[in-house]
């Protein structure tokens, strides 16, 4: 019997699916963005820090009072400071526009869970709480995470920065082993 | 005065609000590009470590080597001031147990907070949760930060430090090791990828060494060209001061022959004494005149040892930080004030008349301090001591209040966005 031809994948408004960029391309374009960042702003990119300010926003809308008792979100926003003033909830806000849009355009905007093969969707969505619970964590910790540190302090060569990158790296690979069987 | 970083991202961005716009650009641009290589997927991006497709590392090396190579390129060809450019700041061991745990995270979770926004974009259940998880982490770590606040903000500290730094190599020479270390790590990862992942190479673009080419030329033209030197900078640099309400941008040296930037003593006994200001004290002169007399919280260091302060300097708050050297009279604090500016410290200011005329200010009353002046001398301490005292004299320590001296103000606070503009904040 032939094989049933698989079909071809569509995304939101029936958009087919696109072939992801060659990650050269995709390593080259980023480099270009975050130089022009640096160029213009003398910032470069960022996630966690602007989710920081969104959940500080959001404390500071609830419990102000708690906010001046506490001297890390006192730095944020204490007192009269609004927590969204800064340039990293742009970029944040931007970000997320633009992955839609370039899933939108290649065919990749739709609902569905990425996992591996023998893992059940409750626990694949578990683990990616868990996962970006750790993550944002150690994120904080390290001033930054993936962006803000390894990509945009790597390219200032930072030296915390390059240390903190193969950390992350370390870690992921040490793990990586006992977690096989999650993934493939 | 260079071309980049532009002036108005320099300032609090509610300067400006346009600003605000310019980031949203760049986040969009820089969602677009993490989308379009495939860093919505969890899948893709946890293959990363079982060496099946090393996208990751290809992406996030590519961009760093990238943007890198056209960064110190730019600097040396003195269209950006890379002083200026934000440099995440060295805290060694916050820096190694966050990214342990950020590794493990990013195993368990198959994402990272940037790439878990433009997968929550188009709609990966994973990536909301990501997301979700993210926010509670971040919530998590403000509450608890308290509980190792010490360690976090003072261990391992190292300021803003750089791998330049660390092996005393040149820029340029810096670039171009990391630009071949990156070039062997993509013919690994392409080794590794035809092993673990049944890739043929063959299929592999072309281009590709182009591009790597274009890399290694830059990065030696980055050598051959250097790093521009504090005099090259020095002779581009324009200041802006207040001139009889007005705002104007005159050139450096004229901002020196205008005495804009020499405050009287009791400008400064008056800026030591606002709560609201951190006053640092730079005494440029020998330690034996250190010894025998010096302003009270004054740091004593030498002409020499100064650029080693810069990156330091560079961190301070600038809302709230002036910045004074001082010799004995002007000309070795002129020379020091020049090399600091010419490196884009704010807000740095000269002590006018220098010690002596601190002294000749609030020494009137101690009997002990003789003045022995000698017609010429540059520099030199004209006064005589009983002993070595330093700052224990009252004239080393005024009392403001006891003061009050008319002087024609000249600090002009200049607001940059400070270090918690950076991607950490």
């Amino acid at each position: 019997m032939a094989a049933i031809p698989e079909k071809p994948k569509k995304g939101l408004f029936g958009i087919p699916e696109k072939p992801y960029m060659h990650p050269y391309l995709g390593g080259a374009l980023l480099g270009i963005v975050l130089f022009v960042a640096f160029l213009l702003t003398r910032n470069g990119l960022g996630a966690s820090g602007g989710l920081n300010r969104l959940i500080a926003a959001g404390q500071d809308a609830v419990v102000p009072g708690h906010i001046d008792r506490t001297p890390y979100l006192l730095k944020l926003a204490g007192g009269s400071l609004n927590p969204l003033d800064d340039w990293s909830v742009p970029v944040v806000l931007g970000a997320i526009v633009g992955g839609f849009v370039s899933g939108l355009i290649n065919g990749r905007v739709r609902p569905e869970i990425n996992k591996g093969p023998r893992v059940s969707n409750g626990l694949r969505l578990f683990m990616a709480f868990a996962g970006g619970t750790i993550m944002a964590y150690g994120a904080r910790m390290a001033r930054g995470c993936t962006s803000g540190q390894a990509l945009s302090g790597g390219a200032t060569l930072s030296a915390g920065s390059w240390a903190l990158m193969m950390c992350i790296f370390a870690g992921a690979y040490a793990l990586a082993y006992f977690m096989r069987k999650f993934w493939n | 005065m260079n071309l980049f970083p532009l002036e108005p991202f320099l300032r609090p961005l509610h300067e400006n609000p346009w600003t605000y716009l310019v980031f949203g650009v760049i986040g969009f641009f820089f969602g677009f590009v993490l989308e379009s290589s495939g860093f919505g997927d969890s899948k893709k991006l946890a293959a990363q470590f079982y060496f099946k497709e090393l996208t990751v590392l290809k992406v996030m090396f590519g961009a760093i080597v990238t943007a890198m190579v056209l960064l110190f390129f730019s600097s040396a060809l003195g269209i950006l001031d890379f002083n200026l450019v934000y440099v995440p700041e060295t805290y060694l061991w916050p820096g190694i147990v966050g990214g342990l745990i950020m590794g493990v995270g990013f195993i368990i979770g198959g994402l990272c907070p940037g790439t878990s926004l433009v997968s929550a974009a188009t709609l990966k259940i994973d990536g909301i949760f990501f997301v979700l998880g993210a926010l509670f982490g971040i919530w998590a770590f403000g509450e608890t930060v308290d509980a190792y606040w010490v360690w976090w903000n003072t261990n391992s500290y190292y300021g803003r430090l750089t791998l330049m730094d660390v092996f005393h190599l040149p820029t340029g020479v810096v670039v171009l090791l990391v630009v071949l270390m990156a070039l062997f790590m993509f013919w690994g990862a392409e080794q590794l990828e035809r092993i673990f992942g049944k890739r043929d190479l063959k299929k592999e673009p072309k281009q590709r060494i182009f591009g790597a080419a274009a890399l290694v030329v830059i990065a030696l033209a980055t050598i051959v060209l250097g790093e521009p030197t504090t005099a090259e900078k020095y002779a581009r640099l324009t200041l802006t001061r207040t001139v009889e309400g007005e705002k104007i941008t005159l050139p450096v040296e004229e901002v020196l022959s205008r005495r804009l930037v020499q405050i009287h003593p009791a400008e400064l006994l008056h800026t030591m004494a606002d709560p609201r200001l951190s006053t640092i004290l730079l005494d440029v002169r020998s330690e034996a005149d250190y010894n025998l007399f010096h302003i009270r919280g004054a740091r004593r260091v030498g002409l020499d040892e100064l650029p080693d302060l810069i990156p330091t300097l560079l961190t301070v708050d600038s809302g709230r930080t002036i910045v004074v050297v001082m010799s004995n009279d002007e000309a070795a604090a002129t020379d020091a004030w020049r090399l600091l500016v010419a490196e884009s410290v704010p807000n740095v200011y000269i002590l006018e008349g220098g010690i002596n005329n601190w002294i000749a200010v609030f020494g009137q009353g101690e009997a002990d301090i003789v003045p022995t002046p000698v017609p010429g001398a540059v520099d030199r301490l004209d006064y005589s001591f009983p002993a070595a005292l330093g700052d224990r004299y009252e004239a080393a320590d005024p009392n403001p209040h006891e003061w009050e001296i008319e002087y024609t103000p000249r600090i002009e606070l200049e607001r940059r966005r400070g270090p918690s503009g950076g991607g950490c904040g």
